[in-house]
């Protein structure tokens, strides 16, 4: 099966319209952002979930009527799944010390309904949400900063800035997504959208790889139209690599459980997103940078000297 | 020739392959729900036992498929979840005391297979269900306690000198000892500096008193919290034991805090009040000399303190304590025999023991007390913002007139039945050190972990089945090898994990799944290679070759900066983010294998040395 062959796309010209999109993207996700914010979720905010289990549907205004006798008022009770399980959530509470807070709810919910299951529990202290969010903010700098080093020293500096531009509009757009959906930004969806990274990193480094070396064969061609043929070149590889990482990421999507929905679909809008910037992105950036084939002549190639390749 | 890979390559190949299979083996058989038991303390596991065992479960209609024993005690194999849950209960309370039963997942691979090494993968916790608990040491107790301990050891040395002083308080971080005079000041200090050597002294006059600030250095502090620290992980380790939980971890994280792991635990509360109860008994003469209620007007006489009953009486005790629990090397709990009511029966150790026939022959027809001890965290306010503390509550839980000289066992009433068998476990294991408390907690139902593993498994085997087939029908004949390879990758991450004994968690399992997707990536940029090559006109052999050895430059800089983030990931997060970098890394370094040199071999082992028209590809 091909499709691909010999395409000739213009994608350097259509360049425009990608910057009015990827600008509106950004500034969607920046404002919603801004005025939503993320709903973190509990690994982040710190606090108590339970989540249980019933045999049978179960109606939430019960379940939310016995823990308000227990006492807690103030507790977030939503379906979780399917209409049997319900995950209940309450906000660190002054004064709230151990994590007894559970077992109460729990036992006020078996005095409800026998039928009922404990599936999970989780107990954040405060000052553990907070060094979480610390922590996996400080993680995506550094591997930020370790893949703009490498991407350095491996092409020119023009690329790196390029990748990072496009990994940062990659980043902005995913955690964007998810403050417009409202969806639950927790720690699986930190390490998510650092994979978002990396995979969008090496679409990027694919196509890089191929514009060095046809700067090195094209002598005679104008920067756009170099940037242009390695785009089409490699475009059958990034839509086929986009496409099966994407089946393997619906799979996980649809099957994987609760758990890793979150998860699943921070990496389905990163991949589209990061396959989107890698062609239309990336090289944008690093063009607008003037990158010429006089900055990348001292860097030897393996296979570009190899003779029946000129175009 | 083109296209030929010498024989050494082939057979590593073919090592690797092997290697891997006969590691991803023991997933295959899975594991078998079964019971650990072992013995405590000087308790043994012998054939008696094995014949109990034996006995208890068929006497109960329980069937079990094996009975084995080896050097952590025996092993019960059960045919399902049931019988084994149903076999625990029975089995706790009919061995008794002397032996521990816990429950665990026992792997069912033959024994050639575990002979080798080869174990099924470690499942984490939110696959097998159980608890996780991050604890805090709370080292400013102990701290405070030293600084206590050290102002009663510096006025010891002082009187016994016959040095005059006029106070010893605690101010910050140091002690500050205050003195009528320089010279009474000058001997202080040389007293002190001769009996603790490592002690800060600094000199100070201000309004006309002479004062010593005594205080600890950095890194005898440091050495403290660590020591507390250490000590509460034993004793942790212990109680954890006690509570019967098989694979149990128990691991420091940073210089305060300590990380528990209990597989397969489902009741928290229980564990809760075990692990993080502080809760020690001391025990002490009453003042009967002075009278209490003199005392609760403020005039506590010297060597005596002021505590109260359970019912809220107040009595005067000695503040010198005959012993501590410390002294106690095992408890356990009961009734009295003659009222009836919940008892500790308590051994001590041979210098406790020693210590307390000496008090009790003095104090005969004198009443002694037993005090609880408990350390509960407590909120408070300070400057508008809410801090947590740890508050010392001490009770006197029974007052009992000496009968007669006693020495190393005895029992102790006065506790509520709950009470009574907690007490007993924690006397048993140890005190600790300083108080902890819990600052996360998480814990996973069986049934979701169960759920998970089917979940996380789906998706794999989907994932890969379209892959698969995507693959097929875009390549044809190559896509057929590029999945041979995929397949072989898949066992080889799988052989990895259990070779390592890595933690798999569901975060795991997404980045199993997300290698499946990208480990193609290598085999699309070869195969796109190779038909660029051939439109190009060359002929199939020499597309081949060069589309492999093109591609390999642009795969390995995909990977690395694939794998940097991946490793970041591993070095800097936590929890979920660390299990999904295990196998995300693991993963890029096998397809890299795979797909590279695995998918080489086999093509090259189909075209080496023929004529080729066309390829299928």
């Amino acid at each position: 099966m091909q499709i691909f062959q010999n395409t000739n796309y213009d994608f350097t010209g259509k360049c425009r319209y990608a910057v009015f999109l990827s600008a509106a993207l950004i500034i969607l996700a920046i404002g919603s952002l801004a005025i939503r914010g993320l709903n973190f979720g509990l690994d982040f905010t710190g606090g108590t979930l339970l989540e249980v289990g019933y045999s049978e549907p179960v109606e939430l205004d019960q379940v939310r009527s016995a823990i308000g006798r227990a006492g807690y008022d103030n507790a977030v009770v939503q379906h979780f799944g399917s209409s049997r399980d319900v995950m209940i959530r309450l906000a660190p509470e002054e004064g709230q010390l151990s994590a007894t807070l559970s077992d109460d709810i729990l036992k006020a919910l078996k005095a409800e309904n026998e039928s009922v299951e404990m599936r999970r529990q989780e107990f954040v202290g405060p000052q553990i949400g907070e060094e979480l969010r610390d922590d996996g903010g400080l993680a995506m700098l550094i591997a930020l900063a370790f893949i703009l080093i490498y991407v350095m020293a491996r092409f020119e500096w023009r690329f790196a800035v390029g990748s990072i531009a496009a990994l940062i509009h990659d980043v902005v757009i995913v955690i964007g997504f998810f403050s417009v959906t409202q969806m639950d930004f927790d720690l699986t969806v930190l390490a998510a959208v650092l994979a978002v990274i990396g995979y969008s990193l090496n679409d990027t480094i694919v196509v890089f790889d191929r514009i060095r070396e046809n700067f090195l064969r094209m002598r005679k061609s104008q920067p756009p139209e170099v940037i242009n043929t390695s785009l089409n070149q490699t475009l059958s590889r990034t839509v086929v690599t986009s496409l099966t990482t994407l089946l393997v990421v619906l799979a996980m999507f649809f099957l994987g459980g609760e758990l890793i929905h979150s998860f699943a679909a921070a990496l389905l809008v990163g991949i589209i997103i990061g396959t989107y910037s890698s062609i239309y992105v990336a090289s944008s950036v690093a063009l607008a940078l003037n990158v010429n084939s006089a900055n990348l002549i001292p860097v030897e190639k393996e296979g570009a000297d190899q003779p029946g390749h000129e175009l | 020739m083109l296209n030929q890979y010498p024989l050494w390559k082939y057979l590593l190949i073919l090592l690797i392959l092997l290697t891997g299979l006969v590691y991803a083996l023991p997933n295959v058989y899975g594991t078998d729900p079964s019971i650990q038991i072992s013995a405590t303390g000087e308790n043994q596991i012998d054939s008696a036992a094995q014949h109990r065992v034996r006995e208890l479960l068929e006497g109960n209609d329980i069937s079990y498929s094996r009975i084995t024993l080896d050097q952590q005690g025996l092993l019960v194999r059960f045919g399902g979840v049931e019988e084994q849950l149903k076999a625990n209960d029975i089995l706790r309370s009919g061995l008794g005391d002397n032996y521990v039963a816990a429950m665990n997942l026992a792997p069912a691979a033959p024994s050639w297979l575990t002979g080798l090494g080869a174990l099924p993968m470690y499942l984490g916790l939110d696959l097998r269900g159980g608890l996780h608990f991050l604890m805090e040491v709370d080292t400013d107790t102990v701290m405070e306690q030293t600084y206590e301990d050290m102002s009663n050891e510096l006025r010891t040395i002082l009187r016994e000198e016959k040095v005059r002083y006029q106070s010893v308080i605690q101010k910050d971080e140091a002690l500050e000892l205050r003195f009528p005079s320089a010279e009474e000041r000058e001997a202080g200090e040389a007293a002190i500096s001769a009996e603790r050597r490592d002690l800060q002294l600094i000199e100070q006059e201000r309004g006309g008193a002479y004062y010593l600030l005594a205080s600890l250095t950095d890194s005898a502090i440091t050495e403290i919290k660590k020591a507390a620290v250490k000590q509460n992980i034993t004793t942790l380790r212990n109680r954890i034991n006690e509570l019967g939980v098989a694979e149990p971890i128990v691991q420091r994280q940073g210089d305060e805090r300590v990380v528990i792991q209990l597989p397969g635990v489902q009741d928290s509360a229980q564990v809760k009040t075990v692990i993080s109860a502080t809760a020690t008994l001391e025990f002490r003469l009453v003042d009967v000399e002075n009278d209490v209620r003199e005392a609760q007007r403020g005039r506590v006489p010297f060597g005596s303190r002021l505590y109260e009953e359970r019912n809220g009486d107040p009595i005067l005790l000695k503040k010198r304590v005959i012993i501590t629990g410390e002294r106690i090397t095992n408890a356990t709990s009961g009734f009295d025999q003659e009222t009836g009511s919940p008892a500790v029966f308590v051994n001590l150790d041979g210098a406790g023991a020693s210590r307390m026939a000496s008090v009790t022959k003095q104090n005969i027809g004198r009443p002694m007390a037993v005090v609880f001890i408990e350390y509960k965290p407590e909120t408070i306010r300070e400057d508008g913002e809410e801090k947590v503390v740890t508050r010392k509550v001490e009770e006197v839980i029974n007052v009992a007139t000496i009968q007669g000289v006693f020495s190393k066992r005895f029992q102790i009433t006065g506790l509520e039945p709950n009470e009574s068998s907690n007490l007993a476990l924690l006397l048993r294991a140890g005190a600790l050190a300083a108080p902890i408390r819990i600052i996360e907690e998480r814990t996973i139902g069986p049934s979701l972990g169960q759920d998970n593993i089917k979940q996380g498994t789906s998706s794999v085997l989907i994932g890969m089945i379209l892959v698969l087939a995507f693959m097929a029908f875009w390549y044809r004949g190559f896509g057929l090898v590029a999945n041979v390879a995929l397949v072989v990758n898949l066992v080889l991450i799988v052989a990895v994990l259990s070779l390592l004994q890595a933690t798999l968690t569901l975060p795991g399992i997404a980045g199993i799944v997300l290698t499946v997707g990208m480990a193609v990536d290598a085999n699309v940029l070869i195969f796109e290679r190779i038909r660029e090559e051939l439109q190009n006109g060359n002929s199939p052999q020499a597309s081949i070759h060069a589309g492999y050895g093109k591609a390999l430059s642009t795969i390995a800089d995909a990977n690395i900066t694939t794998l940097i983030a991946a490793v970041v990931l591993f070095v800097f997060g936590t929890g979920p983010i660390k299990g999904f970098a295990i196998t995300l890394s693991i993963g890029i370094m096998t397809s890299m294998f795979t797909a590279i040199m695995g998918t080489r071999a086999i093509v090259n082992l189909a075209v080496a040395g023929k004529k080729l028209r066309k390829l299928s590809i």
